[in-house]
């Protein structure tokens, strides 16, 4: 078994972004994912000679452009590869402590969503239970490899009795939260994004008070404020949580694969 | 090749009855009361939202009534009637389409080589087939916010504390509920939305001189970009379609919460399918419900009004019909036709409560591209075929002929063998491949 768990992380998202193109009939253009995939794996390249770093970590750019891929639509092509370029720029530019601030997939979504250039389909994935078994099975493979379960069960839990609390007030049938749940969208968030180890606070604890919030601001966005793509605004919103945990919660940082690289860009 | 487009405005929904998406008929009397079909005109710019919802109620006028949940206290400045024409028009002009192509002659004339031909447009039109008193509100924690005539609708907007307080003073206003709509009631209370119930005022009615009900329009400002489903639904008699036509400055508008994915186009059918283009594409549209499990809506048509309709099914909506929708900002119609700054997007779905629980909720995209469900057929030739150059024809005909079939079957469901009777048998043609209705997999070798 590889010890680096984003072998994992590729080929479940590999697998998903195959499933939606061919399945699910994604409107992805091959131009477009030609352009992200390149651009990601280009910036990451280049940032890497650029900060003279010992690896060029190509995964992490598979990584961040699949997920765009499986998120982000747009009719610009340009517009594409302009949002992965900003992806993997940001990991290297915006830094506290060492530390890349913004999980990178999100920083450019919200980007593309906030220029009016780009758009997510939440519903695209449809809601078979199915689909939803599929994904969660996959992603609790990463989540288990990446060692941030945590992040994961907590925004679950705390995403889960947010929405049960308010159909129990609302006095809404369980079929409603259920159809909410059943959210391609949100499972990817919850497994892939949002674990993200290098982007999360390093102590356990911050870990999971950190995924309570968001999971409350992004409830807030979409059922107090009526805005659409409410988590996607809620991981960015709440970057600025991430170093100040880190700095009352120490803990020892998270390092991808080999222990003896000295640090990596994830 | 010879071009003709012959749009087909699609006589889609036959409404038998009443419909209403979103809220729900109470009758004063036991007329029967069905929820089938509805249609209703979204435009969303900012955060506002003008609703015109087109009524098709088929019963006793004294009878209608409707409960609509709004997710804010509409003023009578904000309610009109609109002329149901409208909703006709973009009904026309977004419908989906059949395109006819005609075969050239095989073996042409010489002196005719030259000859132009020329493409003709023709709309092939079909009518779709397709409608007070507050007495003790405060003990009941009913509040009536506003009360007013708007045409021939006497107009209630009611707040309320608690469902049973709201069922009962529609109950005492004469309005029968249904007796499961309370916990949805309650649900919209406590979502802080309001209610917009109307009924017809047979004296303003009758000035209309009209036999059936306008539309109503309904504007509002509110972040809520939504459609109240749950309300039709209670008394609904099996799954209904509802046709959602929405309006928006930039792009495409699609459902946040449910799957919405396009419908198969640019298929060619056979020629016989002109016929009745109607039941092929309720067929067809029956058949892409049942394969997405009826999870899904469906896009018919997305389309800039910046840019001329290609085919055309109607005439170019113009800006003074865009703003009796409720599009404040469209443009003057001296600019011409196709210059309107609005992106159209017709959404189509059918619906149960067991397949969406939920309102629907949209999002006004960043797509401005332009897409169709559109149909093409291919008008064989229909002369003398006998030169080397004809036999080949006939030959690429009957192949082309098959795929078609092919098509229409896995399109619609509808039996192999019945859709092959249909072409007619041409004079001297090569007879067609084998039906080994295995959907011509081994059609490779040919």
């Amino acid at each position: 078994m590889p010890r680096d768990p984003r072998w994992y992380q590729l080929a479940s998202l590999a697998t998903l972004l195959l499933w939606g193109l061919v399945g699910l009939s994604f409107e992805v253009t091959s131009l477009q994912a030609v352009l992200t995939i390149s651009a990601a794996l280009a910036t990451q390249w280049a940032c890497t000679r650029v900060w003279r770093l010992p690896t060029f970590e190509w995964k992490s750019a598979l990584i961040t452009s699949f997920s765009l891929c499986l998120l982000l639509r747009t009719d610009t092509p340009w517009f594409a590869a302009f949002a992965a370029f900003l992806a993997m720029a940001s990991k290297f530019v915006v830094r506290v402590r060492g530390k890349h601030l913004f999980n990178p997939a999100n920083l450019a979504v919200v980007v593309g969503l906030l220029s009016g250039r780009a758009w997510v389909s939440a519903g695209q994935w449809g809601n078979t239970a199915l689909l939803a078994f599929f994904l969660a099975g996959l992603g609790t493979l990463v989540v288990t490899r990446s060692a941030r379960s945590d992040v994961t069960i907590a925004f679950f839990l705390s995403w889960a009795a947010l929405h049960l609390g308010r159909a129990w007030w609302l006095g809404d049938p369980l079929t409603i939260p259920l159809h909410r749940f059943q959210s391609g969208a949100l499972l990817l968030f919850g497994f892939f994004m949002i674990s993200d180890p290098k982007t999360t606070p390093d102590h356990p604890v911050a870990r999971v008070l950190y995924a309570c919030i968001v999971a409350y601001v992004g409830f807030s966005i979409q059922f107090l404020h009526f805005r659409t793509n409410g988590l996607m605004w809620a991981l960015v919103v709440c970057v600025p949580l991430v170093p100040l945990f880190d700095l009352f919660f120490r803990a020892r940082r998270f390092e991808w694969s080999a222990p003896s690289r000295p640090w990596s860009l994830a | 090749m010879k071009i003709r487009v012959l749009p087909g405005v699609l006589a889609l929904l036959a409404a038998p009855a009443a419909s209403a998406f979103c809220g729900f008929y109470v009758a004063q009397a036991d007329a029967s009361l069905f929820n089938q079909a509805s249609q209703v005109v979204l435009v969303r710019h900012g955060d506002d939202t003008t609703m015109t919802m087109a009524n098709d109620y088929r019963g006793s006028l004294s009878e209608f009534a409707v409960v609509i949940p709004v997710p804010v206290a509409v003023t009578r400045e904000q309610v009109k009637v609109a002329d149901k024409a409208m909703i006709d028009r973009l009904d026309a002009y977004s419908a989906p389409r059949l395109t006819e192509y005609f075969d050239p002659d095989p073996c042409p004339d010489p002196r005719d080589l030259m000859r132009v031909y020329k493409s003709e447009q023709r709309a092939m039109t079909v009518e779709d087939d397709e409608g007070m008193a507050a007495p003790s509100s405060r003990s009941l924690g009913v509040r009536v916010l506003d009360a007013y005539t708007v045409g021939e609708y006497d107009i209630v907007i009611l707040s309320a504390t608690q469902s049973s307080g709201l069922e009962t003073w529609l109950t005492q206003n004469g309005y029968r509920i249904p007796a499961n709509a309370g916990p949805i009631l309650g649900s919209y209370i406590k979502q802080n939305m309001k209610f917009f119930v109307a009924k017809v005022n047979l004296r303003e009615q009758a000035k209309t001189a009209q036999p059936y009900l306008r539309p109503l329009r309904i504007s509002y400002s509110s972040p809520k970009f939504m459609l109240p489903i749950r309300l039709g639904m209670v008394n609904a008699d099996g799954p209904q379609d509802l046709l959602v036509y929405a309006l928006t400055e930039r792009g495409r508008v699609e459902t946040t919460n449910y799957r919405t994915t396009k419908l198969p186009t640019q298929e060619s059918v056979p020629e016989f399918v002109k016929e009745d283009f109607g039941t092929f594409y309720k067929a067809m549209f029956a058949q892409q419900v049942k394969d997405e499990g009826m999870e899904t809506v469906f896009t018919e048509y997305a389309w800039p009004l910046t840019l001329q309709c290609d085919p055309c099914s109607a005439d170019p909506i113009t800006g003074d019909e865009l703003r009796a929708l409720g599009v404040s900002w469209a443009a003057p119609d001296q600019y011409g036709y196709g210059q309107q700054p609005a992106y159209l997007t017709r959404l189509h779905l059918r619906y149960d409560l067991a397949h969406f629980p939920e309102d629907l909720t949209f999002q006004e995209t960043a797509d401005t591209g332009t897409w169709q469900a559109i149909y093409p057929i291919h008008h064989a030739f229909t002369g003398d075929t006998s030169c080397p150059a004809g036999r080949t024809y006939e030959t690429e005909l009957a192949r082309r002929q098959q795929l078609e079939v092919q098509t229409l079957v896995s399109l619609t469901g509808w039996s192999r063998s019945w859709a092959q009777s249909r072409i007619p048998r041409r004079p001297g043609a090569v007879p067609p491949p084998p039906d080994n209705g295995g959907g011509g997999f081994w059609d490779w070798w040919k």
